[in-house]
């Protein structure tokens, strides 16, 4: 690798010192010699093993629970249901003043979900939980499900989550997170081209070599240390504190080293019925997911829909640019409201269009929750209008990179969302990428610059 | 109740023990230990045999008989069994066929068991204590069989007749998408006079291309002759759907991963 | 619950414990003896974080009942640095920024240990296929698979 410090040479202070230079890493050596402390690798006298038992069904209503077999199991020592659980119904941005609250911990009279936690046991062994779980009795009135942001978004389609009271999150915007810039429809009527396209995305799971998890141990003195892998350690801690109606101060949150999250560890899942569970047993408490529960349970990626209609001229400037994104959320919020919401002001993507219409809408259906992962929210709104920028090219006969170098934002220009540009680099990052890959473009291409317009 | 192991030295008091209700045997222990650290409470013991015969490989005159406990990776790396080793080697990564087992590839449900797909092109005989039988019979009851498999026995192919194939999509090692074993036996001039292919991952376990073998005879292995048998070779299959791949995709690559398999 | 004894060598050092019948060795490892090296990141076999060497071969820790290794020798990544020296493949590992996370990391360096002991000079296929039963879902490999080619040309140097 190599440090190009002509780029940018007059307007920065180069006493770069670190960037370029082989540092050695800090955790490394408790990693090759095994003795990082992950969570699981703290064990406690007495630790009770918790297992979840989960809905079978993508929407239902819940009819009955009998855990009284289970309660009679050898090994086990506390079944808990959601009257067990003080303030049940939570949200996580709840902390941000996102609401409104619409996840339960334990299942509260409906499931929304395949997988979503009904009932957790608490025993001896890990087999003594699975074997009690396998005893809990939950009697399902199945519902019809909807699993398509389309269909969900239709009049008459299942109601997902009851807390919403539609399939969609209410921003203070309305249905939607809005951008509004210039005259969109103007921009199209003068267009020479005119190309709408729609991109699909699968959930995507993250499959961390460590499962979530966490391993909680009271400190006899109503305070509880929970040895945790989230990657949200003070979210994590204050909608624990809400959940279980505890001040922050009982709660001694340890964590930091995490094997592999990527975004897939911000939920706030294992820890509230955890520390719950050793609070009302008394016992040390182990929660932690099977690699099943990881792929199936733990929140992927959320699957998106992005419909982008481009107004082009055949002299390669993009004139309008409108995109409608759908978000799926899943059975709850959890992040997406913000996931959705950030894809807003991500598009148009890097480029300076002067006529901007974006929507982006946060979905509910009967999947698993989606919420994070790396690049949250732009991810696949970057993948579509990279494919769709690539398809404009070829539309107007165009080189794709030159293409991108006519459209590129630079320093001083508006964005869509009214925040003016600065310290761009696009320009830059091209003419090196032309370069490395060996993918020449026109000379005034090469003579551009992000901070001197025209040149 | 809790997983509790019982060793014999005989495998005549391992099929005696058994007959409890939720004994399973346990060979590698890549099925059965797999099973119950995922929650399969239908297992509460597992029964073992100690007996050093398990893992013994014999070759003598042309006919093999391995051990029912020996391992992916004694096949690999014993040199009489060069032509089964890209078989061996197909199951696992290194760890696994340390452990995984001819016996318990016999079991292995869709995705897994490509080993015992390559033993039933080669029309192997299971041996079950005092019993033997050929494996298409073998892994047709599978699921009921309760006695110890011993071994197995099948003719050494001569190199330039046995084709092995195992598709995955992670290099070098990973799930079967599918995997595919031809025993072709050839004339002078190239023509196929008889021919046995066995599929893995179009059905739950290992089955036959029988219309295959059939539209082979007498075809010379170029793209024009094997045509029909490419074509043929959907006949009777029910692929599997799992996360690698649906049975819709499985069966639209089969021809595809077969004409290459026999044009090699 | 039936406990049985076991006894086997763990990095060089006699351990006796009695475990409950059916514990797999990862489990009496981790909770009974307290190395906690090797990691459960599947229990099916699948990723090879829970790789350890049982008399020179390499195994999954998480398939294997800990009752079966009476009498074996057992070693982990814990194990492998002498005197306080990392092994070389630990300094690798370290040198070529080979972990991120670090929870495969142990089971790496155990499949790769496997390798060197037995294929001192190994080709980039050979480390490809020995790494092959474990997974990194950070690094993108390639960081390991030099850091162990790094490890084995310092091992044939200091050999020379």
């Amino acid at each position: 690798m190599e440090l190009r410090r002509d780029y940018f040479a007059d307007v920065r202070k180069d006493g770069l010192h670190e960037i370029g230079q082989p540092r050695p890493r800090l955790d490394s050596p408790g990693h090759v010699t095994g003795k990082t402390a992950y969570f699981a690798d703290r064990n406690f006298p007495g630790m009770l093993h918790l297992k979840m038992v989960r809905s079978p069904h993508h929407h239902a209503r819940i009819r009955s629970i009998d855990t009284s077999e289970a309660e009679k199991h050898p090994g086990v020592v506390r079944v808990l249901t959601a009257k067990d659980v003080p303030h049940n119904v939570y949200t996580i941005l709840i902390l941000i003043q996102i609401g409104p609250e619409d996840e339960t911990v334990l299942a509260d009279g409906k499931v929304r979900w395949k997988g979503e936690a009904v009932v957790a046991v608490l025993a001896e062994t890990e087999r003594a939980a699975q074997e009690a779980a396998a005893k809990v009795k939950v009697d399902y009135e199945v519902l019809p499900a909807v699993f398509d942001m389309e269909e969900a978004l239709k009049p008459g389609a299942p109601l997902v989550n009851e807390y919403h009271g539609q399939n969609y999150y209410l921003y203070d915007s309305g249905e939607c997170r809005k951008v509004r810039f210039g005259d969109v429809e103007a921009g199209f009527a003068k267009a020479d081209h005119i190309l709408e396209q729609s991109y699909q995305s699968s959930p995507i799971e993250h499959a961390p070599t460590e499962t979530t998890g966490c391993v909680v141990a009271p400190e006899g003195n109503d305070r509880f240390t929970c040895y945790t892998n989230t990657q949200a350690m003070f979210f994590t801690l204050d909608n624990t504190s809400i959940i279980l109606q505890m001040p922050g101060n009982k709660l001694h949150f340890v964590g930091g080293t995490v094997g592999g999250g990527f975004g897939g560890k911000v939920d706030v899942i294992v820890e509230p019925i955890a520390i719950l569970g050793a609070k009302l047993t008394g016992r040390p408490v182990s929660f932690i997911y099977s690699r099943e529960e990881e792929m199936q349970i733990s929140s992927p990626r959320a699957a998106e829909k992005v419909v982008i209609k481009d107004g082009v001229m055949k002299d390669g400037r993009i004139v309008a640019r409108k995109v409608t994104g759908y978000t799926d959320a899943g059975a709850y919020s959890r992040h997406s409201p913000y996931g959705a919401q950030k894809g807003a002001g991500h598009y148009p993507g890097p480029y300076t269009v002067p006529n901007v219409w974006i929507d982006t809408y946060c979905v509910y259906t009967n999947r698993t929750p989606s919420s994070a992962m790396r690049g949250f929210g732009v991810t696949i709104g970057d993948f579509a209008l990279e494919v769709q920028m690539d398809k404009l090219a070829r539309l107007i006969g165009m080189d794709p990179l030159e293409f991108r170098f006519i459209n590129a934002y630079r320093d001083g220009d508006m964005k869509a969302h009214r925040q003016p540009t600065e310290g761009a680099a696009l320009i830059e990052c091209m003419q090196e990428a032309s370069r490395a890959a060996n993918w020449p473009v026109a000379e005034k291409y090469m003579a551009m610059s992000s901070y001197r317009k025209g040149a | 109740m809790t997983l509790a192991l019982q060793t014999f030295s005989s495998v005549k008091d391992a099929n005696a023990a058994l007959l409890a209700a939720g004994a399973r045997y346990i060979g590698g222990g890549t099925l059965v230990v797999r099973a119950a650290n995922e929650g399969d409470i239908s297992v509460s013991s597992l029964v073992r045999v100690t007996d050093p015969g398990l893992s013994r490989i014999a070759v003598s005159g042309g006919k093999v008989r391995l051990g029912a406990s020996v391992t992916m990776a004694a096949i690999a790396r014993q040199p009489e069994l060069a032509t089964l080793a890209p078989a061996a080697r197909a199951v696992g990564g290194p760890a696994i066929r340390n452990m995984a087992t001819v016996g318990g590839n016999l079991f292995a449900p869709a995705p897994y068991g490509d080993f015992a797909v390559a033993l039933l092109a080669l029309d192997a005989t299971v041996v079950t204590g005092d019993s033997e039988m050929p494996i298409e019979t073998f892994l047709a009851g599978r699921d009921t069989s309760r006695a110890v498999v011993t071994a197995v026995g099948f003719s050494l192919p001569r190199a330039e007749s046995f084709r092995f194939l195992k598709v995955s999509r992670v290099k070098p090692k990973g799930v079967s998408v599918l995997s595919i074993a031809a025993l072709l036996q050839r004339a002078a001039d190239g023509t196929v006079t008889a021919a046995r292919i066995a599929l893995g991952c179009m059905a739950d376990r290992p089955i036959r291309a029988r219309s295959a073998e059939k539209a082979l005879l007498g075809c010379k292995l170029t793209p024009q002759e094997i045509a029909p048998a490419l074509a043929a070779a959907s006949q009777g299959i029910a692929p599997i759907t799992d996360p690698i791949a649906s049975a819709w995709y499985r069966a639209e690559v089969l021809p595809v991963h077969l004409g290459r398999l026999l044009s090699n | 619950m039936a406990k049985v004894p076991v006894q086997f060598t763990l990095n060089g050092s006699e351990k006796a414990e009695f475990i409950e019948s059916g514990t797999t060795l990862l489990h009496a490892l981790r909770d009974k003896i307290g190395d906690t090296s090797p990691k459960g990141g599947c229990h099916q076999g699948t990723c090879g974080a829970c790789s350890v060497i049982i008399d020179g071969e390499l195994r999954l820790s998480c398939l294997t009942l800990a009752e079966t290794c009476s009498g074996a020798d057992i070693k982990t990544t814990a194990g492998l640095a002498e005197g306080g020296v990392l092994h070389p493949l630990q300094r690798a590992f370290l040198d070529a920024f080979a972990t991120q996370c670090g929870f495969c990391t142990p089971g790496m360096i155990m499949a790769a240990k496997v390798l060197l002991d037995r294929t001192p000079n190994p080709s980039r296929e050979d480390v490809v296929e020995a790494l092959s039963g474990n997974i990194c879902r950070c690094t993108g490999y390639e960081p390991i698979v030099q850091a162990v080619l790094t490890a084995a040309r310092a091992n044939s140097q200091n050999a020379a």
